[in-house]
């Protein structure tokens, strides 16, 4: 089989799954630094992001190496990131 | 490398050889395009604005009108105004007429209302139609060429692959001699530190960082959160969580060519200084996209994860999607699958060659699928209100 999920930058707490995953299902990685196979937590679309290890809520979550935002909850490795437990830094005109 | 055009007086070249009829305010708008219905090799670009505009926000129009009229890919222009509208006719004229194209105005209220604006600009139009028709292409180099970059209906695939390609293709445009244009700044939010870096000199990476600014600016005023609006609903769905994570895809579009200059909306690209350009548009593709070709742009490579059927009045666009199952999905207006390189069939590079390639087809006349099917969308970006 081959890799399913995509670390775009070294420093990545993400990656993106290029095939649709369920619950319980084997996400493959490999990039410079790490080769890993763990199972994601829950179903996963395809092209959404995994989480490649525990972040606390309120650390940074990295892509491309970059700040993308900042967990709103703790995330588990294996768990779905996306807009229920990542908000955005930018742009905040309800936090004035 | 030789492309073949459309040479205008003013020694830029054309790849398409339209008359534009061009509507001076929202009550032109119909008139206009209904004369461009009788007349083949016309086309109109219908608008909401040109009344009870002010300041800047009209001049960002009257910029606008100006700059699609002088787009290279327009052979010839009408103007049609009603008569009291704020954006002056006249005005147009004389902006657009310092091309050497030909140019000529009618003014609905002077002639009797709509049949007579109909009959009037119907005659100017076909007689102009008539005189482009025996205008035959000539031998020109791709360095005249200027690319506008677009994105939408972005996901994830377009940072990992459609993007990149693109940038592979826009920097060899540019080592060719040729011009590009990176724009949605609402897409640069989140990324701007990296663009910056990458900017030719401070004075131009301080003018990339205010436009970045003054956007997020606009929408923190709002008094809401800018992720109710950017990334928009699809781009979420497809796997965008942040307008961070959208603008580091974003920005891949434009290479690694260094940035020359910082363009205001609408603003002309400089002919004697070729490279890669940022453009302060919105987010929002139709209005971007209108920006660039009134910046000069001839032709415009857009990416897409979701699908989109975009395309201009006067400008080839060149679908590209990193997601083959959209591209399977919308065969109709798609025309190239970068998707390959996120299946291991393609590479970046080898993509990048293939946008390339289809970018000298399309410029020597090949129809885009957008093209081939009619697709006109147009707009124009508004920075202040109606009174």
């Amino acid at each position: 089989m081959h890799n399913n999920g995509i670390i775009a930058h070294s420093k990545d707490n993400v990656c993106t799954i290029v095939q649709e995953l369920k619950a319980k299902d084997t996400i493959m990685i490999k990039d410079a630094n790490r080769e890993e196979n763990f199972h994601v937590i829950q179903d996963i679309p395809c092209f959404h992001k995994v989480a490649l290890v525990d972040i606390a809520k309120g650390k940074e979550v990295f892509k491309y190496g970059e700040v993308i935002g900042v967990a709103s909850g703790d995330i588990k490795k294996g768990e779905h990131v996306h807009v229920h437990n990542v908000e955005s830094t930018r742009g905040r005109g309800d936090r004035k | 490398m030789v492309l073949k055009g459309y040479k205008r007086e003013n020694g830029t070249y054309g790849i398409r050889n339209h008359v534009a009829i061009i509507p001076a305010s929202v009550c032109a708008s119909e008139t206009a395009v209904r004369i461009s219905n009788l007349v083949p090799g016309s086309v109109a670009l219908p608008h909401q604005h040109g009344c009870c505009q002010i300041g800047d926000d009209l001049k960002l129009t009257i910029d606008t009108l100006i700059g699609l009229g002088k787009n290279p890919n327009v052979g010839a222009v009408l103007v049609v105004g009603l008569g009291c509208e704020g954006v002056p006719p006249k005005e147009l004229v004389e902006g657009i007429s310092e091309t050497g194209k030909r140019v000529e105005k009618i003014i609905i209220q002077d002639l009797g209302g709509t049949l007579g604006a109909i009959r009037e600009g119907g005659r100017i139009a076909s007689e102009m139609a008539r005189e482009l028709s025996q205008q035959e292409r000539v031998e020109f180099d791709i360095g005249e060429l200027t690319l506008a970059i677009e994105c939408g209906g972005s996901d994830p695939t377009s940072g990992i692959a459609s993007n990149p390609a693109v940038g592979y293709a826009s920097d060899l445009l540019i080592k060719n001699g040729g011009s590009s244009i990176l724009s949605e700044t609402t897409e640069l939010i989140g990324a701007e530190h990296i663009l910056a870096q990458r900017c030719i000199n401070e004075e131009v990476a301080q003018k990339l960082f205010k436009i970045v600014q003054d956007t997020e600016d606009r929408a923190i005023a709002m008094g809401t959160d800018l992720r109710s609006g950017q990334p928009t609903p699809g781009n979420k769905e497809g796997g965008l969580t942040t307008i961070e994570e959208k603008s580091l895809g974003c920005i891949y579009k434009a290479g690694l060519s260094p940035v020359i200059g910082v363009l205001g909306y609408a603003e002309q690209v400089n002919e004697g200084n070729k490279g890669l350009y940022v453009m302060d548009t919105p987010g929002q593709d139709i209005d971007s996209i209108t920006g660039m070709l009134a910046g000069g742009a001839q032709i415009v490579v857009f990416t897409t994860g979701r699908g989109t059927p975009t395309g201009s009045p006067i400008a080839p666009v060149i679908k590209v999607t990193g997601n083959s199952s959209t591209f399977h999905k919308m065969q109709d207006n798609i025309d190239i699958n970068a998707g390959r390189i996120i299946d291991g069939e393609a590479s970046i590079q080898e993509v990048g060659q293939e946008i390339l390639n289809e970018m000298i087809k399309v410029s020597n006349g090949k129809y885009t699928k957008a093209e081939s099917l009619g697709h006109k969308e147009f707009g124009i970006y508004r920075i202040g209100t109606t009174f």
